[in-house]
């Protein structure tokens, strides 16, 4: 039965890993994967979908699930592939059972991240084929055949989209829905057991892979090639880039087209294409990717523009604006910008606890001449700006507690961490077993709101535990306490800031009030359940 | 036929409600449609906005070009000149005058109000005074989206009344027909 549906790029591949018969859905909330998994999680109930503590968590149980023989989805942002690079590197030398795919999502311009890294470069440092879909209908259509490729070539097979494609909406067309992998679990233990013996072997057959994944890519249904009468300028447009480009009308204008969504990049169709033409502009979201391996394919003489010679922006989300610009397409804006808008960052909520947290610290610091505060990624980032601005550094997830203790090795005093309790058990909990084990000077403090909240208000791996985990990895009781961040309570929080900064050790203090979105969200649903 | 629009607003103010409202009427009328919308960090009070296009053809670009959009539908004044490269020499600003102020250099509102007024088509109305008046504060979006059924010909109001009734079902009749009252108000504000 085939249907239209209206979806997110995020809902199209969920929709069409559930359609492929996926068994489970392994993930850590981040802009722009989260609604992956939230929609299996509404929407496919025989699909196992909690979420996990972090990335690299997420990625072994995926292959567990794929060593037993069923389908399985690993979803993160693209930072999340760092998490989770040990794993994932390594699952491309055991291979796989079942298919495993692994979505990574990146985000160029970095609207809700750190960076703009690429994760195709982890695609193709791990040797694997990487598809990148161009439209929602696409994602959806390229799951079933992603988990077949990966079948197929006993490989996870990774699925890289951009924030616009996951955040956009389209009409989707969707067929019949696959039934789930039987329980099959691999009996060749030469495979997983990845002993430096075993490893060279498994390393050697993935090598001698290559070639079949070259010819995938070149005989792929996503890759196509559009060509215009009497072309001398063609471009090649990657993933996303494909929509940016013929929103310009190339083939009018006499560009030849060469779109590219699966990878390794189909070399021989490339030198054919770039042949046939004078120039090649090389259209990509993200880094310059494929014009570094085109580059190296056609020698330094060949007229190609792209990121890297300055003919589109060599850093941010591509436009249709900037890819038109580089195909020769004028710009016809009516409006000058209007100088009387002013920027409107994002901030904490009004009512939010993490408010005053930072009330309390910004009044205790002021009391040390030199006091540093390492924060985290979450809501409470938004505490380096005004009025706060109380934060001095915010690098990845978990930094803040190691950032700490590397300075109060230094010498830094006071040396204060402040991370969100879900970032806390993501990466968090390590960092604070190396402070405890070596006596560092500093002074934690997980600002519980019982959420993971940037993300949207998914379920936080260590809600109820914060304490036990502590008391556990070694924070002395004493130097553990939980309060309730109120202005009400300033006084006493400020106090046993000031008392635990003065403790020579490491000091734990958990301020615990439930974020003010999701306590509204389940006051509205509580109302509307009366009525 | 094709509509560029750009929403914008404040988050949490409901540019994403309108959105799905219009989404929905395309969808129901077999319209092709993309709508790029801002998730995650922006949501905390920032400026967001969401590109929506409807055509009757392909659609390729999940953006909107600039000087190409034909409208800009705003929760917020401000807010609405921050898109104004991106709408094209007839395009129309159909906006809230009620100016969000959650930011401590917030212009002065007599210069936003004239810089909105020297340009041709635009609807501006306080769409928050004229729902509570009413008895809908909760509204004022659907209010918005009903002042710019006016102008998006590619939709009727009646397709788009249709879509509030089914967008909102889930919420009980009451939730139905004070959207709906909420945008014939709107509707029948703009000449």
């Amino acid at each position: 039965m085939i249907s239209k549906r209206l979806l997110l790029g995020d809902e199209a591949i969920a929709l069409g890993a559930v359609h492929a018969g996926i068994s489970g859905v392994y993930a850590y909330p981040g802009t722009p994967s989260t609604e992956i998994t939230e929609f299996i999680q509404s929407n496919a109930p025989e699909v196992r979908s909690r979420w996990c503590t972090n990335e690299k968590t997420a990625m072994e149980a995926a292959l567990g699930m794929s060593y037993a023989g069923k389908r399985a989805l690993v979803c993160m942002k693209h930072v999340g592939m760092n998490v989770a690079a040990d794993a994932f590197v390594n699952s491309a030398i055991t291979g796989v059972n079942g298919g495993l795919v692994v979505l990574a999502a990146d985000d160029p311009s970095m609207h809700s991240s750190q960076n703009e890294q690429d994760s195709r470069f982890y695609g193709k440092f791990a040797m694997i084929p990487i598809l990148e879909p161009s439209s929602q209908q696409e994602a959806y259509d390229m799951m079933p055949y992603a988990f077949s490729l990966s079948e197929q070539m006993r490989l996870p097979v990774l699925m890289r989209v951009v924030t616009r494609l996951a955040h956009s909406r389209a009409g989707v067309q969707v067929t019949t829905p696959i039934a789930q992998n039987a329980l099959n679990p691999d009996n060749e233990r030469t495979h997983w057991v990845l002993l430096p013996g075993n490893a060279r072997r498994q390393y050697a057959s993935l090598v001698e892979k290559q070639p079949q994944l070259d010819k995938s890519a070149e005989t792929s249904p996503y890759n196509r090639l559009h060509t215009a009468n009497n072309a001398t300028m063609g471009v090649i447009a990657c993933g996303i880039a494909y929509n940016y480009v013929m929103e310009n009308e190339p083939l009018k204008r006499g560009i030849s087209v060469l779109k590219v969504s699966q990878y390794p990049l189909p070399e021989k169709t490339i030198k054919e294409f770039a042949a046939s033409v004078d120039t090649l502009l090389i259209a990509e979201d993200g880094q310059p990717v494929a014009e570094e391996q085109i580059r190296a394919m056609l020698g330094a003489e060949y007229n190609l523009r792209g990121r890297l010679n300055g003919a589109l922006p060599r850093m941010g989300e591509l436009t249709p604006d900037c890819v038109g610009a580089a195909l020769g397409v004028e710009a016809t804006t009516s409006f000058a910008a209007s100088n009387g808008v002013v920027a409107r960052p994002p901030a904490l909520c009004q009512g939010c606890g993490h408010r005053d947290v930072y009330d309390a610290l910004n009044k205790v610091a002021a009391e040390y001449a030199d006091a540093r505060i390492f924060g985290d990624i979450g809501c409470y980032t938004l505490g380096a700006l005004p009025p706060f601005r109380a934060i001095d550094s915010c690098v990845d997830m978990g930094a803040s507690i190691t950032m700490a203790k590397g300075a109060a090795d230094a010498g830094v005093h006071p040396a204060i961490a402040v991370i969100g309790d879900s970032t806390f058990t993501h990466s968090g909990m390590t960092g604070l077993l190396d402070a405890i084990n070596d006596k560092a000077n500093i002074t934690v403090i997980i600002s519980d709101n019982l959420t993971t909240a940037m993300t949207g208000g998914q379920d936080s791996a260590g809600t109820n535990k914060f304490e036990a985990i502590c008391l556990g990895l070694g924070v002395e009781p004493e130097h553990l306490h939980v309060v309730t961040p109120l202005p009400k309570n300033m006084e006493q929080i400020t106090q046993i800031i000031r008392d635990e900064i003065e403790y020579k050790g490491v000091s734990v203090i958990i301020p615990r009030r439930e974020c003010i979105q999701t306590l509204n969200r389940k006051l509205r649903q509580k109302r509307a359940q009366e009525q | 036929m094709k509509k560029d629009i750009i929403l914008s607003g404040v988050g949490g103010q409901g540019i994403l409600t309108i959105a799905t409202i219009i989404g929905d009427a395309a969808a129901e009328a077999g319209i092709n449609l993309k709508q790029a919308e801002v998730h995650g960090m922006s949501q905390r009070g920032g400026d967001v906005q969401s590109n929506l296009r409807l055509s009757t053809e392909e659609i390729y670009s999940d953006l909107i070009k600039q000087g190409a959009a034909d409208m800009i539908i705003s929760m917020e004044p401000m807010e609405a000149l921050r898109y104004l490269p991106y709408l094209s020499s007839e395009g129309v600003i159909v906006t809230s005058s009620h100016p969000f102020k959650n930011i401590p250099n917030y212009p002065d509102e007599e210069a936003l109000y004239a810089a909105l007024n020297s340009l041709c088509s635009v609807s501006i109305l306080p769409i928050e005074d004229l729902a509570k008046q009413n008895n809908i504060p909760k509204c004022a979006n659907v209010l918005l989206l009903g002042m710019a059924a006016k102008y998006l010909e590619i939709l009727s109001p009646e397709q788009l009344r249709e879509s509030i009734k089914r967008v909102f079902s889930s919420k009980g009749e009451k939730v139905v027909e004070m959207n709906c009252q909420a945008f014939d108000i709107g509707l029948n504000s703009v000449k």
